[in-house]
C-alpha cells in the first residue's frame, strides 16, 4: 500500500486492522456482545495470523498466552464478564510476562445493551497489575492496538486494551496501514520466569511492583496521554468515549486526555491540575480515575455530580458542569418494546412445553435468557454463563430432590460447551437428581451466530469433527440422555414429564437449528381464518411476534414476520390456523 | 459546515443497519468526517433500534443528543413517537406508515398510541410514507427501507448519483437494480 488510505470501520473493525498491522500471529476469543465483531473482521486477515473461537475466555486466554511464550504476537478478546473467566490466567501472567507482545481487549458495557452487570474492567487490571489503554475513536482503536503492543513487549507486560459498547459499535474513519513484519522470539526456556510456584512467584511479585512504578513515571510522556490546553477555568481528565462528549459539551475547556489510564501518570495529572481553576474528571462507571486523584491529594469533581450508571452523553456534562437548562421536551410515555425471541425460534416451542408443564427453570446466557419476559415468565434465575446447571444443584442439596420436581436447568450448546459442561460433571459427581435441558440451536445465537465446537465449523472456515452434546453426556456417565426434535411438543412434553419424575440425573437435548440460520428452507406460512377463531387466546401464549390481535379479537399473523414454524397452528384446538406453500 | 445529525429509529430486524451504512457511504464520499453509532446484540431481537449518524467537518461524538437532530427516520410509527423529542424544533420527521405491535400491546398489557403520525405532526414536520406498499409493488418487500432513505435524501445536500454509487458498492450486486429503483421511487414520493 503506498498511498494512505481511510474507510470507515466498525470499532471492532479498526481493533483487527490494528492487530492486524501489529503482526499479530495468534488471536483467541469467545464470543461476547460488544466484543464479537473483533474475531469476525480479524477473520479476513486468516492467510497471515491464526484466529479461532475458543470454548471460553479462560481458554482464550491461555492459548494467547501459550502463543506469546511461543515468541508471536497473540491476543484475546471477549466481553467484561468474560474478562472474569479469565481472570485466574490474568491475574498470574501478569507475573510472568510475555516474550511476544500479548493483548487483551476487554470490552464493557455501560448501559448493559446486552450485559447482565455494569462491571468495570479498569478495577481489575489494577487489581492484576496490568496496564489498560482506552481508545476514544476507531482511529484510535486501531492506533492503540500497535501501542499495546510496544508497550507489552518494552515492559514484559500483557496489556488491555478497554472499549465500551459505544466504541466498539461505532464507526469512524480509519487510515490504513501496511501490517508489520514483526520477527518470531527465539524461545529461551527461563523456569523462573514462567513456572509460577511459590519460590518463583515471590521474585516475580517485586518485578511487577517495580513495573508498575516505571509504567507510571515513564506514561507521564507517553504520546497517547495528552494536555490540550485552552481556556483554564476548567479542566477535565477523561479517556475514552467520554472525552469525545467532553470536547462536545465543553469546547472551551482545557482537557487532560488519557490514552493509558492504568497505572495514571501522576506527575502529568499534578502539573495540569495546578494550570486549571477548577479540574473535573468524566469517567463512565466506577470513579478509578477519581479516587486516585484525589489519594494524591488532588481537589477534583467527579461522582457527585456524575452517575456510576449507563452511558453519558454531551448533554448530560452540559447540565452537570455548566448547570445549563436545556429545555429538552421529555420523551412520550409510550409502551416498550422489549426483545423478543424471533418468530419461528425453538426456545418459544420448548418454553410453550415447560409452561403448560407449570415447570420453573433455572436460566443461563443467551437468546433464550428472553424466557424470563413475558408472556413466557418461563426463567426464574440467570447469573452468568454456565449458571443454570449448578445453580439447580445448589437448589436440591438445599431443600432435597422433592423440591426440585418442579424445576429444571435451561442451556444453551454454546453456554453449554462453555462452562456448563463443568457443571454437569459435579450434578454427575455429586449425585444430582435434576432434569437439565440443552436448547441446542447449533450455533451462539445472541451474538450472531458464532461456531463452536459442537457445530463443526471454525472461525476461519474449516469443516471439523464436531463433539456430539449426546455423546459427551453420555461419556460422563448419565444414563437419562434424550435427544428430542424442538418442535416435537407431544414427544417433548411426555419426555421432560418422564425424566423430571425420576429420581436421577437426566439430560434432555433439544435439537432445531436457529431459525436465522436459515438451515431449514421456509416452505410455507401460517395464515389465521378469523371465521374459525374462537379467540381462546392459546396461539398468543408462547409470545410469537408475527401473531396479533384484531380488533375483533380474532388473531391475525403477518406473513412478513412469520417462519412457519406451525407451534401455533398445533396449539390450535379448532384448526383455525392452516398452512400456506410459498 | 456545522454538524448534521440524522437518526434512523426502527425495531430489531427491520434493515436499519444497511440503511445507515448507505448513508455513511455517502457522507463519507461526499468528503465530510462521518461517525455512525449502531445497537448490536440483544435489542436487535425485535427490540427498539437506533441508530445515530453525524457528519460535518469536525465530528466528536458519535451519539445525536436529546433535541438536535435535524433528520428523524423512523421505519415504524410507535418508534418515531419514542424518539422524536430528539429532533430539532426545525428538525424532519420521515416515518413508515407501518404499526408493529411491540409484545406488551399483544398481551393487553398495554395500548398502541392511536393518531401517531397526526399528533406528531402538530409539533414537527411530518412526512409520512407507506414505504412497505411501495417496495412490494417494487416486487420485494425488503427494499422499504431504500424507500424511506429516498425520501429522506431530500433533506441532506447529495446527488442521486452519488447515492446510486453507494448503493452499488455496498448491496449484493443481484439486489442492486430493485435497491436503486426503491431509492428513485421515494425520492420521487414528496413535494
Amino acid at each position: 500500500m503506498s498511498e494512505s488510505k481511510k474507510v470507515m470501520m466498525l470499532g471492532n473493525a479498526a481493533i483487527a486492522r490494528g492487530a492486524y498491522e501489529a503482526g499479530v500471529k495468534v488471536s483467541a476469543a469467545y464470543p461476547g456482545t460488544p466484543s464479537t465483531e473483533i474475531s469476525e473482521n480479524l477473520v479476513q486477515y486468516k492467510d497471515d495470523l491464526y484466529c479461532e473461537w475458543s470454548p471460553n475466555e479462560k481458554v482464550a486466554t491461555e492459548v494467547a498466552i501459550g502463543a506469546s511464550m511461543a515468541g508471536v504476537r497473540a491476543m484475546c478478546s471477549m466481553k467484561h464478564v468474560g474478562v472474569n473467566v479469565a481472570a485466574d490466567p490474568l491475574y498470574t501472567v501478569s507475573y510472568i510476562g510475555v516474550s511476544g507482545g500479548l493483548v487483551m481487549v476487554a470490552a464493557d458495557d455501560p448501559g448493559m445493551y446486552s450485559s447482565q452487570n455494569e462491571q468495570d474492567t479498569r478495577m481489575v487490571a489494577r487489581a492484576a497489575h496490568v496496564p489498560v489503554l482506552e481508545p476514544s475513536d476507531s482511529q484510535e482503536a486501531k492506533d492503540f492496538m500497535k501501542e499495546a503492543f510496544e508497550i507489552s513487549e518494552k515492559y514484559d507486560t500483557p496489556v488491555i486494551l478497554r472499549t465500551t459498547t459505544r466504541l466498539a459499535h461505532s464507526q469512524g474513519m480509519v487510515e490504513l496501514c501496511d501490517r508489520i513484519d514483526v520477527p518470531d522470539k527465539t524461545y529461551e526456556r527461563d523456569i523462573a520466569k514462567r513456572v509460577m510456584m511459590p519460590a518463583m512467584a515471590k521474585k516475580r511479585h517485586l518485578i511487577v511492583e517495580d513495573r508498575e512504578a516505571r509504567l507510571e513515571a515513564d506514561s507521564c510522556d507517553f504520546s497517547i496521554n495528552r494536555v490540550e490546553m485552552r481556556d483554564t477555568k476548567i479542566g477535565v481528565i477523561a479517556s475514552g468515549i467520554p472525552y469525545q462528549y467532553v470536547r462536545e459539551a465543553l469546547p472551551d475547556a482545557s482537557v487532560l486526555k488519557l490514552g493509558m489510564v492504568n497505572p495514571l501518570p501522576r506527575k502529568l495529572i499534578e502539573d495540569f491540575a495546578k494550570k486549571v481553576d477548577r479540574l473535573y474528571i468524566v469517567e463512565e462507571l466506577d470513579p478509578l480515575t477519581e479516587l486516585q486523584v484525589r489519594s494524591w491529594g488532588i481537589e477534583c469533581i467527579g461522582k457527585e455530580i456524575f452517575t456510576v450508571q449507563g452511558e453519558y452523553s454531551a448533554n448530560m456534562i452540559r447540565q452537570a458542569v455548566l448547570n445549563e437548562d436545556l429545555a429538552l421536551k421529555s420523551p412520550a410515555e409510550i409502551p416498550n418494546r422489549p426483545p423478543i425471541l424471533c418468530p419461528g425460534c425453538p426456545h418459544r416451542s420448548v418454553y410453550t412445553v415447560l409452561n403448560k408443564l407449570k415447570l420453573h427453570a433455572a436460566g443461563d446466557i443467551g437468546c433464550y435468557t428472553l424466557g424470563a419476559v413475558a408472556p413466557l415468565s418461563v426463567i426464574d434465575t440467570t447469573v452468568c454463563m454456565g449458571s443454570s446447571i449448578s445453580t439447580l444443584h445448589g437448589m436440591e442439596k438445599a431443600k432435597g430432590k422433592d423440591y426440585i420436581k418442579n424445576w429444571v436447568a435451561v442451556i444453551g450448546d454454546s453456554t453449554f460447551m462453555h462452562t456448563g459442561v463443568n457443571s454437569l460433571m459435579n450434578s454427575f459427581y455429586n449425585q444430582s437428581t435434576g432434569t437439565v435441558m440443552i436448547l441446542d440451536n447449533s450455533t451462539t445465537g445472541m451474538t450472531g451466530h458464532q461456531d463452536h465446537a459442537a457445530t463443526g465449523k471454525t472461525l476461519q472456515g474449516d469443516i471439523v469433527p464436531a463433539i456430539s452434546i449426546y455423546n459427551l453426556c453420555k461419556s460422563i456417565g448419565i444414563k437419562n440422555v434424550t435427544e428430542v426434535d424442538a418442535f416435537d411438543i407431544e414427544t417433548l412434553e411426555k419426555v421432560v414429564k418422564e425424566e423430571v419424575a425420576k429420581d436421577e440425573l437426566s439430560v434432555i437435548i433439544t435439537k432445531s437449528p436457529c431459525v436465522m440460520l436459515k438451515q431449514k428452507p421456509i416452505t410455507h406460512k401460517c395464515v389465521s381464518d378469523p371465521d374459525k377463531c374462537r379467540k381462546c387466546g392459546m396461539c398468543l401464549k408462547p409470545g410469537c411476534p408475527a401473531i396479533t390481535k384484531r380488533d375483533d379479537g380474532t388473531i391475525a399473523i403477518d406473513d412478513t414476520l412469520c417462519n412457519g414454524c406451525d407451534l401455533c397452528k398445533n396449539l390450535c384446538k379448532f384448526e383455525a390456523i392452516s398452512d400456506r406453500s410459498l | 459546515m456545522e454538524t448534521k445529525n440524522i437518526m434512523i429509529v426502527g425495531v430489531g430486524g427491520q434493515g436499519t443497519l444497511l440503511t445507515s451504512r448507505i448513508l455513511g457511504g455517502v457522507m463519507t464520499d461526499g468528503g465530510y468526517e462521518v461517525k455512525m453509532s449502531e445497537v448490536h446484540g440483544m435489542a436487535q431481537r425485535g427490540g427498539s433500534v437506533v441508530t445515530f449518524v453525524r457528519y460535518g467537518d469536525e465530528v466528536f461524538e458519535p451519539i445525536v443528543e436529546e433535541g438536535c437532530a435535524d433528520v428523524l427516520i423512523a421505519f415504524e410509527r410507535l418508534e418515531a413517537l419514542r424518539y422524536a423529542h430528539y429532533l430539532k424544533p426545525d428538525g424532519v420527521l420521515i416515518v413508515n406508515d407501518q404499526r408493529m405491535d411491540p409484545m406488551p400491546v399483544v398481551m393487553g398489557a398495554a395500548k398502541y398510541p392511536e393518531n401517531i403520525i397526526e399528533d406528531l405532526s402538530k409539533e414537527y414536520k411530518v412526512i409520512s410514507v407507506d414505504a412497505l406498499s411501495e417496495a412490494k409493488k417494487l416486487g420485494n418487500a425488503q427494499v422499504f427501507n431504500v424507500v424511506i432513505l429516498g425520501v429522506a435524501a431530500k433533506h441532506m445536500d447529495f446527488t442521486v448519483d452519488q447515492w446510486n454509487a453507494v448503493i452499488e458498492r455496498i448491496v449484493k450486486p443481484k439486489f442492486v437494480e430493485i435497491n436503486k429503483k426503491a431509492f428513485a421511487v421515494g425520492l420521487g414520493k414528496e413535494k
